[in-house]
């Protein structure tokens, strides 16, 4: 009976946890559905709109693409294609070179190799604020600005926090298996792809994830680098909603569109879940 | 197949830690010698340095005609079984074992199959010439049935058969084995080891095999190089290292339970231990004044009266182990163990404190003094 309600117990608190995660979407999509009045006051009182649309304005979210930009459906396009191309890259980059600088810290003895393990990690410590204005001006120099490589070419140097994962994951790999390749054929590069790589399908999905949510909903870096309408990333595109003065315009079109920017990240989330949970609990517990 | 040649082969890791010195050895063509002695004797290092998994600091190492000092392990053209397996957890059995044939393979490249005309049908008779290794090394050790399985999916013994068909498929100079057996319960390692054994009839291949088990090393071994403090102790046949061990070390380590020690003085033929007096014959004749008694388990015997060399002991305990039992006796100060077949049980467990306990002189040895003391007879 006592274990039956704290059953309950625990199913109720994760009940209203998730209700409130839940609801700022469930705000999202209702507002994206409603009347341009109604939307409009939604933003100002907060019972100005039904939980349940009594008409449902399903026609806001094509136009709401259609709107994008100065073309019609062309900004849509291009920004879903920019991002896309930019999260394609960046993700990539990432896996690349995190798992890679990770076998090496793990795997490669040379001299140096825990003082550098010591100084990628103190990089950790640089809030990005920090290294922005100096990035932009090293940009600005080799004339990436209005281009996508400021966005994609950092990533092919790795990042602290998945280079971390990597080397704590790969280090736990048996020696004999490394052993065992090399006998078999493998350099240190051969090791690192047929062997580690397929080992480190929970770190690679956790990097893939983690990345992807990141560049998928970036607004900073598109914003410093990206002026051209045309090049702009779906973050940026969304901006286009909010009038001169900051304010916002034709609500029910941002909100429509903030929910399909977010489909990917949700349906990604899903699909990569439970190689996501097993990344996280990796290192934590030896194998 | 080929020869491996040892020439005052060391290690000596970063800090000083000297593991490995001055081993002379050389493994014949076709020959199954095994390394063998306690934890930290050097085995493991000496068989990795062949390997080229550890780096050599002194000495020549020979594969056939060629020194290898300087040589990749995977240019060596040997093989080795690791102790915990090394499969590859995220391939088949057919993959794990096909792998090191992959890794050599002259057509294997996915776009020149594509754009260099030709290539692909080299390529795909190499597949075929692949699968057919694969296939036959599965035959030879039983395991067809399990090549589309993974690792994780097989038992202990069916992984180390993988283990040691992914080394057949690449038939080499030389098959190396590091502890392979260690992980599996006793049964199992009773088969494999009669599995290896007959593996190696078949084959006629040069085989170098490490083990902290002396049991394993004696059925298996051609030869047995008996390791400890990084330095060969002996170098012989297993009867020969049970019968003549060269020092009281190999004496110690090689039989179960371990040889029984005495330590006594000698004079003229005769060995005193506290108050026993053992005319030990023409063993004694010119030993030094001390010298230590060496005595096998399984040759003390319950005295007879008109036994000359026999000590008074006490009966410590006895252990039935069915077909047979141990009898540890206190003798003086030192602690000896009899193993006697199980009829005698009673015997012993009757003569208590008041127990006489025998030997022939001839099956008797005397070594110096110290633990390394080399055998005077």
């Amino acid at each position: 009976m006592k274990r039956r309600g704290s059953r309950l117990l625990t199913l109720a608190l994760l009940a209203a946890g998730a209700a409130l995660m839940l609801f700022p979407l469930w705000w999202m999509l209702v507002v994206s559905l409603e009347t341009p009045s109604n939307a409009g006051a939604a933003t100002v009182e907060v019972g100005a709109i039904s939980a349940f649309p009594a008409d449902p304005q399903w026609s806001n979210w094509t136009e709401a693409m259609r709107a994008v930009g100065t073309v019609e459906w062309q900004g849509f396009l291009d920004a879903l294609a920019n991002s896309i191309l930019v999260t394609f890259l960046t993700v990539t980059a990432t896996v690349f070179s995190c798992s890679l600088v990770g076998y090496a810290l793990a795997r490669v003895r040379f001299r140096g190799r825990g003082l550098l393990f010591a100084v990628m990690l103190g990089t950790m410590m640089l809030p990005p604020q920090v290294t922005m204005i100096p990035m932009f001006l090293v940009f600005r120099e080799l004339g990436w600005v209005d281009t996508i490589l400021p966005l994609v070419v950092p990533a092919f140097f790795g990042n602290a926090f998945f280079i971390f994962m990597f080397r704590q994951f790969m280090a736990q790999v048996p020696e004999a298996l490394v052993e065992a390749a090399r006998l078999d054929g493998c350099a240190h590069l051969g090791v690192w792809w047929r062997v580690m790589l397929p080992m480190c399908r929970p770190v690679i999905a956790i990097t893939a994830v983690f990345t992807f949510i990141f560049v998928w909903n970036d607004f900073l870096g598109p914003l410093i680098y990206l002026h051209s309408e045309e090049k702009a990333t779906l973050a940026i595109a969304l901006n286009s909603f909010r009038n001169q003065y900051g304010g916002l315009e034709d609500v029910q079109y941002l909100m429509a569109l903030s929910l399909i920017t977010m489909i990917p990240c949700i349906l990604l989330f899903l699909v990569a879940q439970r190689q996501f949970i097993e990344g996280l609990g990796s290192g934590a517990v030896k194998g | 197949m080929a020869n491996i040649t040892f020439q005052g082969l060391g290690k000596v890791y970063p800090g000083g830690v000297r593991a490995v010195e001055g081993v002379d050895l050389e493994v014949e063509d076709g020959e199954f010698v095994v390394l063998v002695g306690p934890s930290g004797c050097g085995k493991s290092t000496t068989l990795r340095m062949v390997a080229g998994l550890e780096e050599i600091t002194d000495g020549t190492l020979r594969i056939g005609d060629r020194v290898v000092n300087e040589v990749a392990g995977k240019d060596r053209d040997i093989a080795m079984v690791f102790q915990n397996y090394a499969l590859y957890p995220h391939l088949s059995v057919r993959q794990n074992m096909a792998f090191p044939l992959e890794r050599r393979r002259a057509h294997g490249g996915t776009v020149r199959r594509l754009i260099v005309p030709g290539y692909r049908r080299a390529a795909r008779e190499e597949d075929q010439e692949i699968q057919a290794e694969v296939s036959r090394a599965a035959e030879v050790l039983g395991i067809t049935d399990l090549l589309d399985r993974k690792p994780g999916a097989l038992s202990g013994g069916q992984r180390q058969r993988v283990a040691v068909g992914r080394a057949l498929v690449r038939r080499p100079a030389a098959f190396l084995f590091d502890e392979p057996l260690s992980n599996l319960d006793a049964k199992l390692r009773v088969e494999m080891r009669a599995e290896l054994k007959a593996l190696h009839d078949r084959l006629g291949a040069t085989m170098l095999y490490v083990t902290h088990d002396q049991e394993e090393a004696m059925t298996l071994g051609d030869r047995l190089v008996v390791m400890d403090g990084g330095r060969v102790q002996q170098c012989a046949p297993p009867r020969e290292v049970y019968e003549q061990p060269a020092n009281r070390f190999v004496a110690g380590f090689v039989g179960t339970p371990s040889m029984n020690f005495l330590e006594g003085e000698v004079a003229d033929g005769t060995m005193s231990i506290g108050e026993a007096r053992l005319p030990l014959g023409d063993a004694a004749a010119g030993v030094p004044r001390a010298v230590v008694l060496g005595l096998r388990p399984d040759r003390l015997r319950l005295a007879e009266p008109e036994d000359p060399c026999a000590l008074e002991a006490t009966v410590a305990g006895v252990e039935d182990l069915g077909d047979r039992c141990d009898v540890r006796l206190q003798v003086g100060h030192a602690e000896l163990v009899a193993r006697r077949p199980a009829g005698e049980l009673s015997r012993w467990t009757v003569a208590r404190a008041a127990a006489r306990v025998a030997f022939e002189p001839a099956e008797a040895l005397l070594f110096e003094p110290g633990p390394h003391g080399a055998r005077i007879h």
